[in-house]
């Protein structure tokens, strides 16, 4: 599995650090809904399919990355800076 | 149906072994079932079998999309043990050890079950501490867990490099007797077989493609050979949990699904007879009665639902079996292939009813299911049929993550890769 660091170009899966789903949003942390933060805490979509996952590119330029990965085939459809990706999301 | 005994081999062996009969019917889907089993791995196999065998209840059809035994029950590195910390777990696995002791005579078939010791290398202080203490626990309940010394363990594992030159110096190893090895196939077709002969359809190449409903209960499952209805439909489909429960419109669980890759040597003359572990990365290996050396690592530590994983893993794997016993270093690897484990957000599996009337759900079982299979088709069985938990399975409930009440072995908190 390559993925492509914006910031290096293609590198090693073996550069990478897996840092999980990336589909979940914090609740804030004035919140006291138990049912939102379960949902945070421990439920996953858990797709076959295109996935929305952080890495971090801890052999190299140690940037914080936001991926969508295919779960089924390895493939990777984008690799991004995760604050900027973040931030288009919202 | 052909009854296995010396007898009968040998009366078969005379007649060119003609005689033998296929160990399971080859069923076509009927209209309806009392229960209905998604998934013919072993687990559901297990559920099919106990159904019928301790609660009577045989209209059970399983459904397999694939072929028998074609996911974990083939793809896993056969370990069998119960060397837990948590009263929960030690109590549900060393369940499952008792069966799986009696397990060949009951199915009358002969899944090779072999207690010849899982052994857990400790390789510091802190280690030293873990293992004993879980060694304490597992003999507070009732279990087998011995100290060895290094002296010990070179007697006992000649091979695991013990010196003080070694890359991880060993100080010591957690021992569980009891524990050992079965043929992983042989538990699919031992079950199988069984269940088939109490009445249960087996049905291969059915894949569930949607859930009957009236309402909110589930009546049954849409399949690539049609509609089959079910009082009562329970899912246990291990690496598929995700996929399988979106069908039915519940798109989140505590369940990730990641690869586990596994690998196997050329076979060599008889080596090490014990399951051991390395404790300073993560690493188990064993010798099959073929004679390669069966052996296994970490996941790919990425979500992924591909029967195969990459190379860094691979890499890191053999880097620790020569760590541990440097004599492998030459050998060659004859096979490496992936399974899709249902890693939960505690390391403990989920047998319960629910989470919609009507369904029953048995997942999360992490890298541990195999040893589990006895007591994981026992229990789910019975919480099936009495729509109530036994005893062994009762923590294991969806629930204990929204009530707090986690089982959490190692501590790690809600991150599956690290369990």
């Amino acid at each position: 599995m390559l993925i492509s660091c914006p910031h290096c170009g293609p590198r090693d899966l073996a550069e990478f650090t897996y840092q999980g789903d990336a589909t979940r949003t914090r609740p804030d942390l004035a919140s006291t809904d138990t049912a939102a933060w379960h949902a945070y805490v421990y439920e996953r979509p858990n797709p076959a399919g295109l996935h929305r996952e952080y890495w971090q590119h801890s052999g190299g330029c140690r940037s914080h990355l936001l991926v969508v990965r295919d779960t089924v085939s390895h493939e990777i459809a984008s690799a991004k800076f995760a604050r900027k990706a973040r931030e288009m999301i919202g | 149906m052909a009854e296995y005994s010396a007898l009968s081999l040998l009366k078969n062996a005379f007649s060119g072994n003609r005689g033998w009969k296929p160990a399971w019917r080859k069923a076509s889907p009927k209209p309806a079932y009392d229960v209905i089993v998604v998934g013919g791995g072993g687990h559901g196999l297990a559920t099919a079998y106990y159904l019928a065998a301790e609660h009577g209840i045989r209209k059970v059809a399983v459904l397999e999309k694939g072929w028998l035994g074609s996911g974990n029950i083939g793809r896993n590195t056969t370990i069998v043990r119960s060397n837990y910390l948590l009263p929960e777990s030690i109590r549900f696995y060393d369940h499952s050890v008792k069966l799986w002791e009696n397990l060949s005579h009951q199915l009358n078939y002969n899944v090779m079950f072999s207690q010849r010791g899982v052994l857990n290398l400790a390789h510091s202080p802190a280690q030293v501490d873990d293992y004993i203490r879980r060694g304490n626990a597992m003999r507070h309940e009732g279990g087998d867990g011995i100290w060895l010394s290094p002296a010990q363990i070179a007697r006992y594992a000649p091979g695991v490099d013990v010196s003080s030159s070694a890359r991880f110096p060993v100080v010591g190893g957690l021992l569980q007797p009891r524990a050992g090895t079965a043929r992983h196939d042989a538990v699919a077709w031992g079950y199988a077989r069984a269940a088939d002969r109490l009445g249960v359809d087996i049905i291969e190449n059915c894949e569930v493609t949607g859930f009957l409903r009236d309402g909110d209960e589930i009546t049954g499952v849409a399949t690539s050979r049609g509609d089959i209805r079910g009082k009562k439909v329970a899912v246990a489909v291990a690496g598929s949990t995700g996929r399988v429960m979106k069908l039915a419109g519940i798109e989140n669980l505590p369940i990730e699904s990641h690869v586990l890759q596994a690998f196997v040597s050329e076979s060599i003359k008889p080596f090490v007879d014990c399951v051991v572990t390395f404790g300073a990365g993560h690493l188990y290996m064993s010798q099959s009665d073929k004679g390669g050396l069966v052996f296994g690592g970490s996941l790919d530590l990425y979500n992924s639902y591909a029967q195969r994983g990459n190379l860094p893993l691979v890499e890191e794997v053999m880097s620790e079996i020569t760590a541990m016993f440097p004599a492998v270093a030459k050998l060659r690897l004859l096979r490496s292939w992936g399974g899709v484990m249902d890693m939960s957000m505690d390391g403990s599996p989920i047998i319960t009813k629910g989470p919609l009337p009507g369904m029953y759900l048995n997942c999360g079982w992490c890298y541990g299911g195999f040893k589990a299979t006895p007591a994981s088709g026992y229990s789910f069985a019975w919480t099936i049929a009495k729509d109530e938990p036994h005893p062994i399975n009762a923590p294991f409930t969806l629930s204990r993550f929204e009530r707090g009440v986690i089982i959490d072995e190692k501590g790690q908190g809600p991150t599956p890769k690290l369990h």
